[in-house]
């Protein structure tokens, strides 16, 4: 499978079978990467699985909720009340190196301490609905903060791991065995080669000896006379 | 320090004014992908969607599929789950095994 022609020498050899070690080793580490990636990856995928759905349903709960809020108050008054937000949730996030790939970490802040900061309006004009709606979408923020990162992870192992096994059949399939080839082909050349000049040198060696002793015109020599 | 958003229609996303994360009511694709735009160059680390405007969206999210930030999450919305967001998880899956080894069993 030599698709591109190489040249038959000793230099080329050299070169190739370096390239083959590296190759080879190159081979090796990448499969060993693939496989710690797809460990991780796939536990990470079952936790976000149980996680999403954990989540979804939390957030359907609440809106649910927030749709009875709704019905039993004015649009209005409803807007009013969310209209100013106490709390504020700010994000740290951080970098996790896994098997070179970089995965966010997050870390949350809420402005004030207090769980309770998230009714942001008087109770005078509300419903208590209301206040349910709101309680239930905070229970589910922390399980939404930790969705989002490791949902991501998985979303960048996934491509990661995409990419490493890409890598790993175009080494185990194209480059590692067309190398052999060449490398095999090389060989025979030059053994070819070796063998030639060798039949070359006896024969030389002949035609010499020839010149030197003249053993054809003695053996002629020695038929005619006897 | 990074925010949060939320993207979606206004019914769906009200509440989460509350907590404390920057809601942004958006209806039509145009203006959704320009407010996503929008948040992904600013200091958003993490943004929510509906699954909603996730379906109008799909080129425009796929763009940060592949960077570290921001992470672009889909939520169902207030007209019920429709399991997109499962659906991309089964995507991740096949992206990396190379078919459905977790979800196989469901559906």
């Amino acid at each position: 499978m030599a698709s591109t022609h190489v040249n038959p020498t000793r230099m080329e050899l050299t070169k190739l079978k370096k390239k083959l070690k590296t190759a080879v080793r190159g081979h090796k580490l990448l499969k060993d990467k693939r496989d710690e990636l797809m460990r991780q990856f796939l536990e990470l995928i079952r936790e976000t699985k149980e996680l999403r759905a954990k989540v979804e349903k939390g957030i359907q709960d609440a809106n649910k909720n927030f749709v009875l809020a709704r019905a039993g108050m004015e649009d209005e008054a409803m807007n009013v009340a969310l209209m100013a937000p106490r709390q504020e949730v700010s994000l740290k996030s951080g970098v996790k190196n896994v098997m070179s790939v970089e995965i966010p970490t997050f870390e949350y802040q809420t402005r004030t301490p207090d769980a309770n900061d998230i009714y942001c309006y008087g109770y005078a004009f509300t419903s208590s609905d209301l206040d349910t709606a709101v309680k239930s979408l905070a229970d589910v923020l922390p399980e939404m903060l930790r969705l989002a990162e490791i949902e991501k992870s998985c979303q960048l192992m996934a491509s990661e791991i995409e990419k490493t096994r890409r890598r790993v059949n175009a080494l185990e399939h194209v480059m590692i065995p067309d190398m052999q080839t060449k490398i095999k082909y090389i060989v025979m050349k030059l053994d070819e080669n070796e063998r030639s000049s060798q039949i070359r040198l006896m024969k030389v060696k002949d035609m010499m000896l020839e010149e030197a002793h003249h053993y054809k015109e003695r053996m002629m020599n020695e038929a005619v006379s006897s | 320090m990074y925010k949060i958003a939320v993207l979606g229609d206004r019914d769906s996303i009200y509440g989460f004014a509350a907590l404390g994360l920057d809601t942004y009511p958006v209806d039509d694709q145009e203006t959704g992908a320009a407010t996503l735009k929008r948040l992904a160059d600013s200091e958003y680390a993490v943004i929510y969607v509906t699954e909603s405007l996730q379906n109008l969206l799909m080129t425009e999210i796929d763009k940060y599929r592949t960077l570290r930030l921001p992470a672009i999450i889909p939520i169902p919305g207030v007209s019920g789950n429709t399991g997109r967001g499962v659906k991309a998880l089964k995507k991740m899956v096949e992206q990396a095994v190379g078919s459905d080894i977790i979800f196989n069993n469901e559906n």
